[in-house]
Order: structure tokens, then C-alpha cells, then sequence
């Protein structure tokens, strides 16, 4: 890419591994433009990160025509540092959803950056992230909301939870609300905790060992990134490679 | 079965069983009973393995293996089951799927076949129509908004399911409704009234014990029994309060 490399001082990247970033900084292609015709639907997965010299980069500019809906569902884990930023400009009656998880160990710095542009009225957004996170590992969520001031009625979610399964671990979750219009709905929520000593007790009180009660936790505490995709097969396989990623997290 | 001996726990840094001594045989009920704070749930919770319930003194053997050195999924293995004063709830995990895990990680723990899916929900099925608890409840997350008196009725169901040998069923009468508390009483003596099984109720009320008739009552105080008689005993304390009892004892 030929633009300058970000700093901290620009929001956005706040949270960015910047020294990780700068290795690759100039092989980065600008973002992928995607295009949703109007009263069309497109869905996007990506349970794995393109990953250079333990850098993985994603980055969408997506365009959601009238009454079209654009589903994204992110895994992002396998890079030291990792990033998806997604810009996405909805047009009138449509629809953006996100589901993602962040699923760090080590050192790793993951983040999933969301722009979403309500530029036209009655248009609805959903985004869930859910963070599992160990040892040292850093996983942020930023999410810009913009209301255009004549998009009305728009409705704009935003879920965002972290789960700490080490003292070391840090998650970032930072909505940004920028709204013009006055008939609006925005709810958005944003926790950090630990695996619930009292429900692992519960659960090795009925039988199950450590392991099992911990997989059987992250398990439904992730589901909720994916209770939004529509066909089955594609929900299991995001949730059984999530599970898979979690088995191998301290 | 079970072989309590001078039994000293503390809970953070305060000593609340203090030497507590009990025997249960196989084919016995006994109930326990016992002013607030006198530490019944301490005693069920120490048994259960808690963590943050440090055992600091005597000891306790579960059919002559030493319960104090198993990791709390092994006394559930083992065979002990612990029916919480206050069940917790567990957000996104299903019962069933909860269940079904917890009986073929003790069955495997135990060296038996798993239950397969039909074997299994036809397992469930038979235990929710003994407590007359919905099926559709089974399929819900783990307690979660389940009434105080559901959730009583879905650890007997657990129980049902589990089959263990010994059940210390903590306060599972307390917030059952007249008709619930019927159910639960005979659901409990169809599970557990066994010759090979074992009951420790722990309860405040008569009530139960019309139900699930006792073979020994305790009176927990202090830390320690202090006074073991027949079901007679729970009439008596009905009738004269705990503190008479305690400071004659
Ligand atoms: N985490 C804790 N920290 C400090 N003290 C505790 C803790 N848990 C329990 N205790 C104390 O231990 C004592 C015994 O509590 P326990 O729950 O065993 O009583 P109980 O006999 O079950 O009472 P109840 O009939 O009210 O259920 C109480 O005084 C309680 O305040
Ligand atoms: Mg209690």
C-alpha cells in the first residue's frame, strides 16, 4: 500500500499491533470492494486469516444496495497479529450483520474494526462479537456507527462480549455512536468476564471434568456470534472450527 | 457408604464445620437439620469438593475410598451426587446436552458404554414425567430463568438421570409449592429409595420428611451434630425450636 503506515493517535488503529503491521505494511492491497445489488443477498465467511509473516489483513468496502443484505461471519485467530476492517454503507431497507470471534493465545494482538455507514433510512444492522481470550493475548472490537441525518428509522445493533481465561489477557471492545438522525434505534452492549467458577463447580458436581465443563462453556459462549446464520451446515462448521481453535487455548 | 470423621472445614478464613462426625449405610435416609448458619450447605459443598471449602482436619471416606483426595467429577463418578440449595444456571447450554454429557463422562469414568441419543432421551423422558417437569424445559439452557421451584424440580430430574448411589440433596424442599413438594418427595423415594443407595436430606421442614421418611434425624449446630434420634426427633424440633434442643445437647 502506498499510504503512509497508521499510528496510534489515528482511532482506528488504536489497538493495532503497528510494529507487526509495518512488516508488511507495503505488500497490503487496499481494500476489496464489494458490491451488493439492490434486493439481492450476499454472505461472506472467513474462518481463516491470509496470513504473511504472522500478519493477516482483511479488509472489505462493502456497498449494500436497497432492501440487499450483506452477512459477514469472522473466525480470527491464526495470526500473531490480525485484522478485519470492514466498511460497510447501507442503502434504504437493507441489511448488515456480523458474526465474529476472536480467539486468541500467546501473544497475539487480534482485532475486528467495523465502519458501518447508515446513509439511507430504514436500514438495519446486527453486529455480535464474542472474544475468547488466554494467556497474553490482546482481542479488540471498534465499532463506528454513523446515522446519516435523513436515515430514519434505522436500527443498529451491536453485541460485544470478552471471556479472560488468563490475568494476562486484555480485550478492548470500544463502540463509537456518531447519529444525525432523531428516529433511531442504537443498542449496543459491550462485557468483560471470567468462566463462571460457580456453573464449573456445578458442572463438576454432575460429572464433568475441568476440560469438558470449560469446553462445554466457551462453546455456548461463542454460539452466539453464529445463532444468525441460516444454514445449518455453515453455522456447525464455524462453530466446530471455533471449538477446535478454543480446545488448543490454554 | 459414607464415614464422616471429626470433619473441620473453613470457609476464607473462618472455621464453620468443627469437628463433625456421621455414618450413612447403603439403604439409609437421614436427614439433617439445623438453624441458619450452622453450616449444612458448608458440610454438602466440603463433601461436593468445592473449591474455597478447605477441609483442614479428619476425614471422610466414600465406600472406603478416601473422598477427600478425588477432584469433585470423580465424587461425581464415583457416585455421589449433590443436589444445590441453589441450582446454578449455566446461559446457552442446554439441559439435555449438559445431562447427556455429565452421565457418559461418569459412565466412561466408570468404564460403562455411552448412552446414545435414543437411549438417552428415552432416559430423560422417563425421569421428566417422574417429576412431572416438561420435556420442553429439558431443552432450555441450564436454570436459566427458571423459577426457584423449577429448578428444584430439574436437579431431582438430574438425579433421576445421573442414578448416583448417595444424594445430599441440600434444601431441595424450600421453594417447592404444595403439589411440587408431593412430587419431589416421591420422586426422590423412587430413585433413591434403594437398598444399595443412600439420602442425606438436608431441610428445615417437616414436610419433606412426611414424604421421604427418615431413618435418622440430625441436628446439625455450630459445626457439629449434636443430637441424632428418629423421625421423632424432627416432630420434637418442629414443636420446640432449635435452640432448646441444641443447648440441652
Ligand atoms: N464464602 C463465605 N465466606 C465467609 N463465610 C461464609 C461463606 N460461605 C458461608 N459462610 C458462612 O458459613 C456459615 C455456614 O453457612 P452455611 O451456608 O453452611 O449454612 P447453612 O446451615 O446451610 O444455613 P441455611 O440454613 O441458611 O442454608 C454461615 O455463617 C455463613 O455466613
Ligand atoms: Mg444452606
Amino acid at each position: 500500500m502506498n499510504a503512509p503506515l497508521p499510528t496510534r493517535r489515528d482511532e482506528a488503529w488504536r489497538y493495532a499491533d503497528l510494529k507487526a503491521l509495518a512488516t508488511v505494511w507495503s505488500k497490503l492491497d487496499g481494500p476489496e470492494q464489494i458490491h451488493v445489488p439492490a434486493g439481492e443477498s450476499q454472505s461472506r465467511q472467513i474462518a481463516e486469516l491470509p496470513v504473511v509473516d504472522g500478519v493477516g489483513v482483511i479488509d472489505l468496502d462493502v456497498t449494500i444496495g436497497d432492501n440487499a443484505t450483506f452477512t459477514l461471519y469472522l473466525l480470527a485467530h491464526n495470526a500473531d497479529y490480525g485484522r478485519i476492517h470492514v466498511r460497510a454503507t447501507l442503502g434504504n431497507g437493507s441489511h448488515f450483520e456480523l458474526g465474529g470471534a476472536i480467539l486468541g493465545s500467546g501473544q497475539q494482538t487480534l482485532e475486528i474494526v467495523t465502519e458501518t455507514i447508515h446513509a439511507e433510512p430504514n436500514a438495519t444492522s446486527n453486529q455480535v462479537v464474542r472474544s475468547v481470550l488466554a494467556d497474553k493475548a490482546t482481542g479488540s472490537f471498534l465499532g463506528r456507527i454513523n446515522v446519516a441525518r435523513h436515515a430514519q428509522k434505522t436500527d443498529a445493533a451491536q453485541s460485544v462480549k470478552a471471556m479472560l481465561l488468563d490475568r494476562g489477557a486484555t480485550a478492548n471492545a470500544k463502540p463509537e455512536l456518531e447519529i444525525f438522525a432523531d428516529d433511531v434505534k442504537c443498542a449496543h452492549g459491550a462485557t468483560v468476564g471470567e468462566l463462571d467458577k460457580q456453573a464449573l463447580f456445578y458442572m463438576a458436581s454432575r460429572g464433568l471434568d475441568p476440560a469438558t465443563a470449560k469446553k462445554l462453556m466457551l462453546q455456548a459462549f461463542i454460539a452466539d456470534a453464529f445463532v444468525s446464520v441460516g444454514d445449518d451446515v455453515v453455522r456447525e462448521g464455524l462453530e466446530s472450527k471455533a471449538l477446535e481453535v478454543m480446545e488448543g487455548l490454554s | 457408604m459414607l464415614k464422616i470423621e471429626n470433619l473441620h472445614a473453613t470457609v476464607g478464613d473462618t472455621e464453620i464445620l468443627k469437628g463433625l462426625s456421621l455414618t450413612i449405610n447403603a439403604g439409609e435416609i437421614h436427614a439433617i437439620m439445623g438453624p441458619n448458619g450452622a453450616g449444612k450447605s458448608t458440610l454438602a459443598y466440603a463433601l461436593g469438593g468445592r473449591p474455597g471449602y478447605d477441609v483442614t482436619a479428619g476425614s471422610a471416606s466414600f465406600d472406603g475410598q478416601d473422598l477427600l483426595d478425588m477432584d469433585p467429577h470423580e465424587r461425581a463418578a464415583a457416585g455421589i451426587f449433590l443436589g444445590f440449595q441453589y441450582p446454578v444456571e449455566i446461559p446457552g447450554v442446554s439441559n439435555l446436552q449438559f445431562l447427556r454429557e455429565s452421565l457418559n463422562v461418569q459412565r466412561k469414568a466408570r468404564g460403562e458404554e455411552a448412552l446414545n441419543g435414543a437411549e438417552f432421551i428415552k432416559l430423560a423422558k422417563e425421569k421428566a414425567a417422574l417429576l412431572k417437569m416438561d420435556m420442553d424445559m429439558l431443552k432450555r439452557a441450564v436454570n436459566v430463568g427458571f423459577s426457584g421451584g423449577e429448578k428444584k424440580r430439574n436437579e431431582m430430574v438430574q438425579m433421576g438421570i445421573l442414578d448416583p448411589k448417595l444424594a445430599i440433596l441440600d434444601e431441595t424442599d424450600s421453594g417447592l409449592d404444595i403439589d411440587a413438594l408431593r412430587t419431589v418427595g416421591s420422586g426422590i423415594n423412587s430413585i433413591m429409595r434403594k437398598p444399595d443407595k443412600a439420602v442425606l436430606l438436608i431441610t428445615h421442614y417437616q414436610r419433606l420428611l412426611e414424604e421421604v421418611k427418615p431413618d435418622f434425624v440430625h441436628v446439625l449446630a455450630n459445626g457439629r451434630i449434636v443430637k441424632t434420634g428418629g423421625p421423632e426427633l424432627a416432630l420434637q424440633l418442629e414443636n420446640e425450636g432449635y435452640e432448646a434442643i441444641a443447648e440441652a445437647a
